[in-house]
Protein backbone atom coordinates (compact mmCIF):
# COMPACT_ATOMS: atom_id res chain seq x y z
CA UNK A 1 0.00 0.00 0.00
CA UNK A 2 1.03 3.28 -0.94
CA UNK A 3 0.90 6.29 1.73
CA UNK A 4 0.75 10.25 0.94
CA UNK A 5 3.64 12.52 0.29
CA UNK A 6 4.01 14.86 2.80
CA UNK A 7 3.87 18.67 1.50
CA UNK A 8 7.27 20.75 1.55
CA UNK A 9 8.09 22.84 4.71
CA UNK A 10 6.20 26.13 4.20
CA UNK A 11 3.33 24.43 1.91
CA UNK A 12 0.49 25.00 5.05
CA UNK A 13 0.92 27.47 7.87
CA UNK A 14 2.17 27.37 11.22
CA UNK A 15 -0.02 26.15 13.60
CA UNK A 16 1.34 28.81 15.98
CA UNK A 17 0.76 32.24 14.37
CA UNK A 18 1.40 34.58 17.06
CA UNK A 19 -0.17 37.53 14.68
CA UNK A 20 -3.24 35.33 14.30
CA UNK A 21 -4.40 35.86 18.17
CA UNK A 22 -6.41 32.26 18.48
CA UNK A 23 -3.89 30.40 17.51
CA UNK A 24 -1.80 31.04 20.71
CA UNK A 25 -4.05 28.42 23.06
CA UNK A 26 -5.31 26.35 20.53
CA UNK A 27 -1.63 25.47 18.48
CA UNK A 28 -0.89 22.34 20.25
CA UNK A 29 2.80 23.18 21.51
CA UNK A 30 4.75 19.53 21.32
CA UNK A 31 5.21 18.14 18.21
CA UNK A 32 3.15 16.34 15.91
CA UNK A 33 3.94 12.46 15.82
CA UNK A 34 4.88 11.24 12.66
CA UNK A 35 1.88 8.44 11.54
CA UNK A 36 2.74 6.17 8.41
CA UNK A 37 -0.19 5.62 6.75
CA UNK A 38 -1.99 2.73 7.12
CA UNK A 39 -5.40 1.73 5.88
CA UNK A 40 -7.03 4.32 7.96
CA UNK A 41 -5.74 7.37 6.29
CA UNK A 42 -5.37 6.27 2.87
CA UNK A 43 -9.49 5.83 2.64
CA UNK A 44 -11.99 8.19 3.31
CA UNK A 45 -16.12 8.99 2.86
CA UNK A 46 -16.82 8.17 -0.22
CA UNK A 47 -19.95 10.49 -1.97
CA UNK A 48 -22.41 9.74 -4.25
CA UNK A 49 -24.92 11.96 -6.20
CA UNK A 50 -27.65 11.11 -4.05
CA UNK A 51 -26.50 13.57 -0.96
CA UNK A 52 -26.70 16.51 -3.30
CA UNK A 53 -28.89 18.35 -4.70
CA UNK A 54 -29.54 20.34 -8.07
CA UNK A 55 -29.31 23.64 -6.68
CA UNK A 56 -26.70 22.76 -3.93
CA UNK A 57 -23.99 24.52 -6.50
CA UNK A 58 -25.72 27.77 -6.69
CA UNK A 59 -25.88 29.62 -4.05
CA UNK A 60 -27.98 32.23 -5.77
CA UNK A 61 -30.81 29.80 -6.67
CA UNK A 62 -31.24 28.54 -2.90
CA UNK A 63 -34.45 31.33 -1.85
CA UNK A 64 -37.27 32.79 -3.19
CA UNK A 65 -35.68 35.95 -4.67
CA UNK A 66 -32.33 36.76 -5.59
CA UNK A 67 -29.47 38.03 -3.02
CA UNK A 68 -27.93 41.12 -3.16
CA UNK A 69 -24.44 41.53 -4.47
CA UNK A 70 -22.07 41.28 -7.57
CA UNK A 71 -22.67 37.21 -9.12
CA UNK A 72 -19.62 35.55 -10.20
CA UNK A 73 -18.99 31.94 -11.04
CA UNK A 74 -16.15 30.26 -9.40
CA UNK A 75 -14.76 27.02 -11.12
CA UNK A 76 -11.81 24.92 -11.37
CA UNK A 77 -10.40 21.85 -11.43
CA UNK A 78 -9.58 19.33 -8.05
CA UNK A 79 -6.24 17.70 -8.43
CA UNK A 80 -3.73 15.77 -7.03
CA UNK A 81 -0.21 16.65 -6.47
CA UNK A 82 0.68 14.69 -10.04
CA UNK A 83 -1.51 16.44 -11.46
CA UNK A 84 -4.67 13.81 -12.16
CA UNK A 85 -7.73 15.00 -11.63
CA UNK A 86 -9.77 14.13 -8.28
CA UNK A 87 -13.05 12.68 -9.29
CA UNK A 88 -16.30 12.16 -7.49
CA UNK A 89 -14.84 14.21 -4.59
CA UNK A 90 -16.88 16.55 -2.27
CA UNK A 91 -16.79 20.42 -2.52
CA UNK A 92 -18.48 22.21 0.25
CA UNK A 93 -18.12 26.23 0.07
CA UNK A 94 -19.51 28.63 2.88
CA UNK A 95 -19.01 32.19 3.03
CA UNK A 96 -20.46 35.91 4.39
CA UNK A 97 -23.13 37.40 2.12
CA UNK A 98 -22.11 40.93 -0.04
CA UNK A 99 -21.83 43.11 2.75
CA UNK A 100 -20.03 41.10 4.55
CA UNK A 101 -22.29 38.98 6.93
CA UNK A 102 -22.32 35.40 7.99
CA UNK A 103 -26.13 33.78 8.41
CA UNK A 104 -24.42 32.88 11.97
CA UNK A 105 -25.49 33.50 15.47
CA UNK A 106 -22.05 34.87 16.55
CA UNK A 107 -20.94 37.34 13.87
CA UNK A 108 -21.90 40.34 15.40
CA UNK A 109 -20.65 42.29 12.36
CA UNK A 110 -23.46 45.86 11.94
CA UNK A 111 -24.02 45.05 8.14
CA UNK A 112 -27.24 43.22 6.91
CA UNK A 113 -28.36 40.06 6.41
CA UNK A 114 -29.60 39.33 2.86
CA UNK A 115 -32.55 37.15 3.36
CA UNK A 116 -32.12 35.60 -0.22
CA UNK A 117 -28.55 34.02 1.01
CA UNK A 118 -27.63 31.74 3.40
CA UNK A 119 -24.14 30.71 1.71
CA UNK A 120 -23.47 27.81 1.54
CA UNK A 121 -23.11 25.22 -0.89
CA UNK A 122 -21.41 21.90 -2.07
CA UNK A 123 -20.69 19.32 -5.20
CA UNK A 124 -19.10 16.67 -6.53
CA UNK A 125 -16.57 17.03 -8.82
CA UNK A 126 -17.07 15.78 -12.69
CA UNK A 127 -14.36 13.11 -14.15
CA UNK A 128 -12.00 15.94 -15.01
CA UNK A 129 -11.99 16.93 -11.19
CA UNK A 130 -14.15 19.94 -12.14
CA UNK A 131 -16.25 21.85 -9.66
CA UNK A 132 -18.20 24.78 -10.25
CA UNK A 133 -20.52 27.48 -7.56
CA UNK A 134 -22.27 30.22 -8.79
CA UNK A 135 -22.43 32.61 -5.69
CA UNK A 136 -22.24 36.48 -4.91
CA UNK A 137 -18.82 38.23 -4.15
CA UNK A 138 -18.42 38.02 -0.51
CA UNK A 139 -17.50 41.19 1.38
CA UNK A 140 -14.68 42.06 3.49
CA UNK A 141 -15.78 42.27 7.09
CA UNK A 142 -13.62 43.57 10.51
CA UNK A 143 -12.98 41.21 13.12
CA UNK A 144 -11.16 41.49 16.52
CA UNK A 145 -7.71 40.02 16.15
CA UNK A 146 -6.24 43.80 16.14
CA UNK A 147 -7.10 47.46 15.67
CA UNK A 148 -8.80 47.85 13.08
CA UNK A 149 -8.41 44.33 11.24
CA UNK A 150 -10.53 43.47 8.24
CA UNK A 151 -10.69 40.14 6.23
CA UNK A 152 -10.43 40.10 3.04
CA UNK A 153 -13.32 38.70 0.72
CA UNK A 154 -12.69 35.04 1.02
CA UNK A 155 -14.82 31.69 0.20
CA UNK A 156 -14.39 28.49 2.68
CA UNK A 157 -13.64 25.70 0.51
CA UNK A 158 -13.67 22.07 2.43
CA UNK A 159 -12.48 18.86 0.47
CA UNK A 160 -11.69 15.77 1.36
CA UNK A 161 -9.80 14.11 -1.92
CA UNK A 162 -9.54 10.26 -2.07
CA UNK A 163 -8.51 9.83 1.38
CA UNK A 164 -8.62 11.34 4.60
CA UNK A 165 -5.32 11.96 4.50
CA UNK A 166 -5.80 14.46 1.97
CA UNK A 167 -8.43 16.33 3.53
CA UNK A 168 -7.89 19.98 3.58
CA UNK A 169 -10.14 22.75 4.23
CA UNK A 170 -9.11 26.48 3.46
CA UNK A 171 -10.25 29.69 2.07
CA UNK A 172 -9.55 30.73 -1.90
CA UNK A 173 -9.38 34.65 -2.01
CA UNK A 174 -9.85 37.15 -4.78
CA UNK A 175 -7.33 39.04 -7.02
CA UNK A 176 -5.67 41.95 -6.02
CA UNK A 177 -7.22 42.57 -2.63
CA UNK A 178 -5.33 45.14 -0.61
CA UNK A 179 -6.18 43.33 2.85
CA UNK A 180 -3.52 40.96 1.93
CA UNK A 181 -0.83 42.57 3.29
CA UNK A 182 -2.78 43.05 6.29
CA UNK A 183 -4.58 39.85 6.97
CA UNK A 184 -2.51 37.04 9.29
CA UNK A 185 -4.58 34.32 8.56
CA UNK A 186 -3.76 34.67 4.67
CA UNK A 187 -0.26 35.73 5.80
CA UNK A 188 0.03 32.42 7.98
CA UNK A 189 1.25 30.72 4.40
CA UNK A 190 4.95 32.29 4.85
CA UNK A 191 5.82 31.09 1.50
CA UNK A 192 5.00 33.71 -1.32
CA UNK A 193 4.76 31.42 -4.00
CA UNK A 194 2.40 29.17 -1.48
CA UNK A 195 0.29 32.06 -0.56
CA UNK A 196 -0.63 32.73 -4.37
CA UNK A 197 -1.83 29.59 -4.79
CA UNK A 198 -5.15 30.67 -2.25
CA UNK A 199 -5.69 33.16 -5.07
CA UNK A 200 -8.30 32.85 -7.49
CA UNK A 201 -7.56 34.03 -11.17
CA UNK A 202 -10.11 36.15 -13.20
CA UNK A 203 -11.11 34.92 -15.98
CA UNK A 204 -13.01 36.40 -19.22
CA UNK A 205 -13.38 32.57 -20.24
CA UNK A 206 -15.70 31.56 -17.57
CA UNK A 207 -17.20 35.12 -17.53
CA UNK A 208 -20.36 34.63 -18.39
CA UNK A 209 -21.74 38.10 -20.97
CA UNK A 210 -24.23 40.36 -19.43
CA UNK A 211 -24.36 38.07 -16.34
CA UNK A 212 -21.21 37.50 -13.90
CA UNK A 213 -17.82 37.86 -13.91
CA UNK A 214 -16.19 34.38 -13.75
CA UNK A 215 -13.07 33.20 -11.29
CA UNK A 216 -10.95 30.02 -11.66
CA UNK A 217 -9.44 28.37 -9.11
CA UNK A 218 -7.52 25.19 -8.90
CA UNK A 219 -7.04 23.41 -5.96
CA UNK A 220 -4.28 20.68 -5.75
CA UNK A 221 -4.65 17.75 -2.76
CA UNK A 222 -1.67 15.65 -1.50
CA UNK A 223 0.03 13.36 -3.76
CA UNK A 224 0.63 9.54 -3.57
CA UNK A 225 4.18 8.10 -2.95
CA UNK A 226 5.97 6.23 -5.48
CA UNK A 227 6.61 3.34 -3.06
CA UNK A 228 4.64 1.14 -0.55
CA UNK A 229 4.97 2.62 3.38
CA UNK A 230 7.36 -0.15 4.93
CA UNK A 231 5.81 -1.65 7.05
CA UNK B 1 2.21 22.09 -5.00
CA UNK B 2 -0.41 21.87 -2.92
CA UNK B 3 -2.53 24.44 -2.02
CA UNK B 4 -1.86 25.45 1.39
CA UNK B 5 -4.86 24.86 4.36
CA UNK B 6 -6.51 27.84 6.21
CA UNK B 7 -8.46 27.86 9.33
CA UNK B 8 -11.90 26.69 9.11
CA UNK B 9 -12.96 29.91 11.04
CA UNK B 10 -15.83 30.65 13.43
CA UNK B 11 -18.52 30.68 11.10
CA UNK B 12 -19.28 26.89 9.67
CA UNK B 13 -22.06 25.95 11.93
CA UNK B 14 -24.78 26.77 8.85
CA UNK B 15 -22.94 25.16 6.52
CA UNK B 16 -20.67 21.66 7.43
CA UNK B 17 -22.65 20.76 10.49
CA UNK B 18 -25.91 18.29 9.14
CA UNK B 19 -28.88 16.55 10.56
CA UNK B 20 -27.64 12.92 12.08
CA UNK B 21 -23.70 13.75 11.46
CA UNK B 22 -22.66 12.69 14.72
CA UNK B 23 -24.69 8.95 14.90
CA UNK B 24 -22.56 6.19 12.39
CA UNK B 25 -25.52 3.55 13.77
CA UNK B 26 -29.05 4.02 14.93
CA UNK B 27 -28.72 4.32 19.01
CA UNK B 28 -30.60 1.10 19.24
CA UNK B 29 -28.15 -0.84 17.32
CA UNK B 30 -26.73 -3.64 19.70
CA UNK B 31 -23.45 -2.92 19.37
CA UNK B 32 -23.87 1.18 19.46
CA UNK B 33 -21.03 2.87 21.55
CA UNK B 34 -21.18 6.16 22.71
CA UNK B 35 -18.33 8.40 22.79
CA UNK B 36 -18.11 11.79 24.29
CA UNK B 37 -15.77 14.19 24.36
CA UNK B 38 -14.72 17.99 25.41
CA UNK B 39 -12.53 20.09 23.36
CA UNK B 40 -10.61 22.24 25.71
CA UNK B 41 -7.84 25.77 24.78
CA UNK B 42 -4.33 26.12 26.40
CA UNK B 43 -6.04 27.52 29.47
CA UNK B 44 -8.40 24.33 29.71
CA UNK B 45 -11.94 26.56 28.40
CA UNK B 46 -13.69 24.59 26.43
CA UNK B 47 -13.64 25.38 22.69
CA UNK B 48 -17.01 25.93 21.87
CA UNK B 49 -16.36 26.10 17.76
CA UNK B 50 -14.71 23.12 16.94
CA UNK B 51 -16.07 20.60 14.58
CA UNK B 52 -14.90 17.14 15.18
CA UNK B 53 -15.07 14.57 12.30
CA UNK B 54 -13.82 10.64 12.97
CA UNK B 55 -13.66 8.05 10.17
CA UNK B 56 -13.32 4.53 10.96
CA UNK B 57 -13.94 0.78 9.92
CA UNK B 58 -17.00 -1.29 10.68
CA UNK B 59 -17.71 -3.62 13.17
CA UNK B 60 -15.56 -6.16 10.86
CA UNK B 61 -12.53 -3.66 10.56
CA UNK B 62 -13.95 -3.36 6.99
CA UNK B 63 -13.39 0.27 5.51
CA UNK B 64 -16.20 1.46 3.11
CA UNK B 65 -13.74 2.47 0.48
CA UNK B 66 -12.57 0.74 -3.13
CA UNK B 67 -8.88 0.47 -1.80
CA UNK B 68 -10.56 -1.98 1.05
CA UNK B 69 -10.64 -5.16 -1.04
CA UNK B 70 -11.40 -7.45 1.92
CA UNK B 71 -14.57 -8.75 0.25
CA UNK B 72 -14.26 -10.99 3.10
CA UNK B 73 -15.44 -8.47 5.76
CA UNK B 74 -19.08 -8.03 4.13
CA UNK B 75 -19.70 -3.83 4.18
CA UNK B 76 -22.94 -2.35 6.22
CA UNK B 77 -25.78 -1.04 4.39
CA UNK B 78 -25.95 2.60 6.38
CA UNK B 79 -22.31 2.52 7.39
CA UNK B 80 -20.14 4.59 6.08
CA UNK B 81 -17.61 5.31 8.82
CA UNK B 82 -17.85 8.94 9.05
CA UNK B 83 -19.28 11.18 11.35
CA UNK B 84 -18.98 15.02 11.94
CA UNK B 85 -19.99 16.94 15.04
CA UNK B 86 -19.95 20.68 16.26
CA UNK B 87 -18.58 21.46 19.88
CA UNK B 88 -21.57 22.98 22.05
CA UNK B 89 -21.32 26.08 24.39
CA UNK B 90 -19.46 23.79 26.77
CA UNK B 91 -16.86 22.45 24.09
CA UNK B 92 -18.82 18.94 23.74
CA UNK B 93 -18.57 17.05 20.82
CA UNK B 94 -20.18 12.92 20.85
CA UNK B 95 -20.91 10.10 18.48
CA UNK B 96 -22.82 7.29 18.67
CA UNK B 97 -20.68 4.48 16.90
CA UNK B 98 -19.75 0.94 16.64
CA UNK B 99 -16.41 -0.44 17.79
CA UNK B 100 -14.31 -0.92 15.05
CA UNK B 101 -12.80 -4.52 14.04
CA UNK B 102 -9.01 -4.22 13.85
CA UNK B 103 -7.28 -3.32 10.76
CA UNK B 104 -4.24 -4.89 9.60
CA UNK B 105 -2.46 -5.47 12.89
CA UNK B 106 -3.60 -2.13 14.64
CA UNK B 107 -5.59 -2.54 17.53
CA UNK B 108 -8.58 -1.10 16.97
CA UNK B 109 -8.87 2.57 16.51
CA UNK B 110 -11.42 5.60 14.91
CA UNK B 111 -9.37 8.44 13.43
CA UNK B 112 -10.01 11.81 14.93
CA UNK B 113 -10.01 15.36 12.73
CA UNK B 114 -10.29 18.56 14.56
CA UNK B 115 -11.28 22.01 12.73
CA UNK B 116 -12.03 25.22 14.87
CA UNK B 117 -11.07 28.56 14.76
CA UNK B 118 -7.13 29.43 15.50
CA UNK B 119 -6.26 25.66 13.84
CA UNK B 120 -4.61 27.11 11.22
CA UNK B 121 -4.22 23.47 9.44
CA UNK B 122 -7.11 20.68 10.84
CA UNK B 123 -5.38 18.41 13.73
CA UNK B 124 -5.68 14.64 13.42
CA UNK B 125 -5.22 12.26 16.32
CA UNK B 126 -6.94 8.69 17.09
CA UNK B 127 -8.84 7.23 19.77
CA UNK B 128 -8.01 3.59 20.89
CA UNK B 129 -9.96 1.32 22.98
CA UNK B 130 -9.60 1.15 27.07
CA UNK B 131 -10.63 -2.72 26.88
CA UNK B 132 -7.61 -3.35 23.95
CA UNK B 133 -5.02 -3.56 26.26
CA UNK B 134 -3.13 -6.23 25.00
CA UNK B 135 -4.23 -4.90 21.56
CA UNK B 136 -2.92 -1.32 22.52
CA UNK B 137 0.42 -2.56 23.35
CA UNK B 138 0.92 -4.33 20.52
CA UNK B 139 -0.06 -1.39 18.03
CA UNK B 140 2.46 -0.01 16.21
CA UNK B 141 1.37 3.87 16.29
CA UNK B 142 0.89 3.39 20.48
CA UNK B 143 4.29 1.51 20.89
CA UNK B 144 6.27 4.19 18.98
CA UNK B 145 5.15 6.93 21.51
CA UNK B 146 8.25 6.60 24.74
CA UNK B 147 5.89 8.21 27.22
CA UNK B 148 3.17 6.51 28.99
CA UNK B 149 1.10 9.85 29.59
CA UNK B 150 1.16 11.08 26.30
CA UNK B 151 0.21 7.40 24.84
CA UNK B 152 -2.46 7.57 27.57
CA UNK B 153 -3.84 10.79 25.56
CA UNK B 154 -5.47 8.34 22.48
CA UNK B 155 -7.11 5.87 24.43
CA UNK B 156 -10.51 6.80 25.63
CA UNK B 157 -11.84 6.73 29.26
CA UNK B 158 -14.50 4.16 30.64
CA UNK B 159 -17.18 5.94 32.02
CA UNK B 160 -20.56 4.81 33.43
CA UNK B 161 -21.05 2.86 30.36
CA UNK B 162 -19.86 5.52 28.07
CA UNK B 163 -16.28 6.01 26.28
CA UNK B 164 -15.03 9.24 26.94
CA UNK B 165 -12.23 11.08 25.09
CA UNK B 166 -11.30 14.82 25.76
CA UNK B 167 -8.85 16.85 23.21
CA UNK B 168 -6.63 19.03 24.90
CA UNK B 169 -5.29 21.27 22.51
CA UNK B 170 -2.28 22.68 24.50
CA UNK B 171 -0.78 22.28 27.96
CA UNK B 172 0.43 19.44 30.45
CA UNK B 173 -2.42 17.07 29.07
CA UNK B 174 -1.72 17.83 25.68
CA UNK B 175 -3.68 15.55 23.13
CA UNK B 176 -0.86 13.71 21.33
CA UNK B 177 -1.68 15.38 17.42
CA UNK B 178 -0.48 13.13 14.31
CA UNK B 179 1.53 14.01 11.55
CA UNK B 180 -0.83 12.25 8.97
Amino acid sequence: MNGYRRDPAGTHPELLTPEYRSTRLRAPDRPLIILPHTLTEVTGPVYGHEGIGPLDHDLTRQHAGEPLGERIVVCGRVLDGDGRPVRNSLVEVWQCNAAGRYVHRVDQHPAPLDPNFTGAGRCLTDDEGRYRFVTIKPGAYPWGNHENAWRPAHIHFSLFGPAFATRLVTQMYFPGDPLFAHDPIFQSVREPAARERLVARFDLETTEPEWALGYQWDIVLRGREATPVED
Amino acid sequence: MSTPSQTVGPFFEFALPYEGGERLVSPGDADAILIVGVVLDGDGKPVDDALVEIWQANRLGRYRHPEDTREELPLEDGFTGFGRCPTDAEGRFEFVTVKPGAVDGQAPHILVCLLARGVLRHLYTRLYFPDEAEANAADPLLASIEDPAVRATLVARALDGVLAFDIHLQGEQQTAFLDV
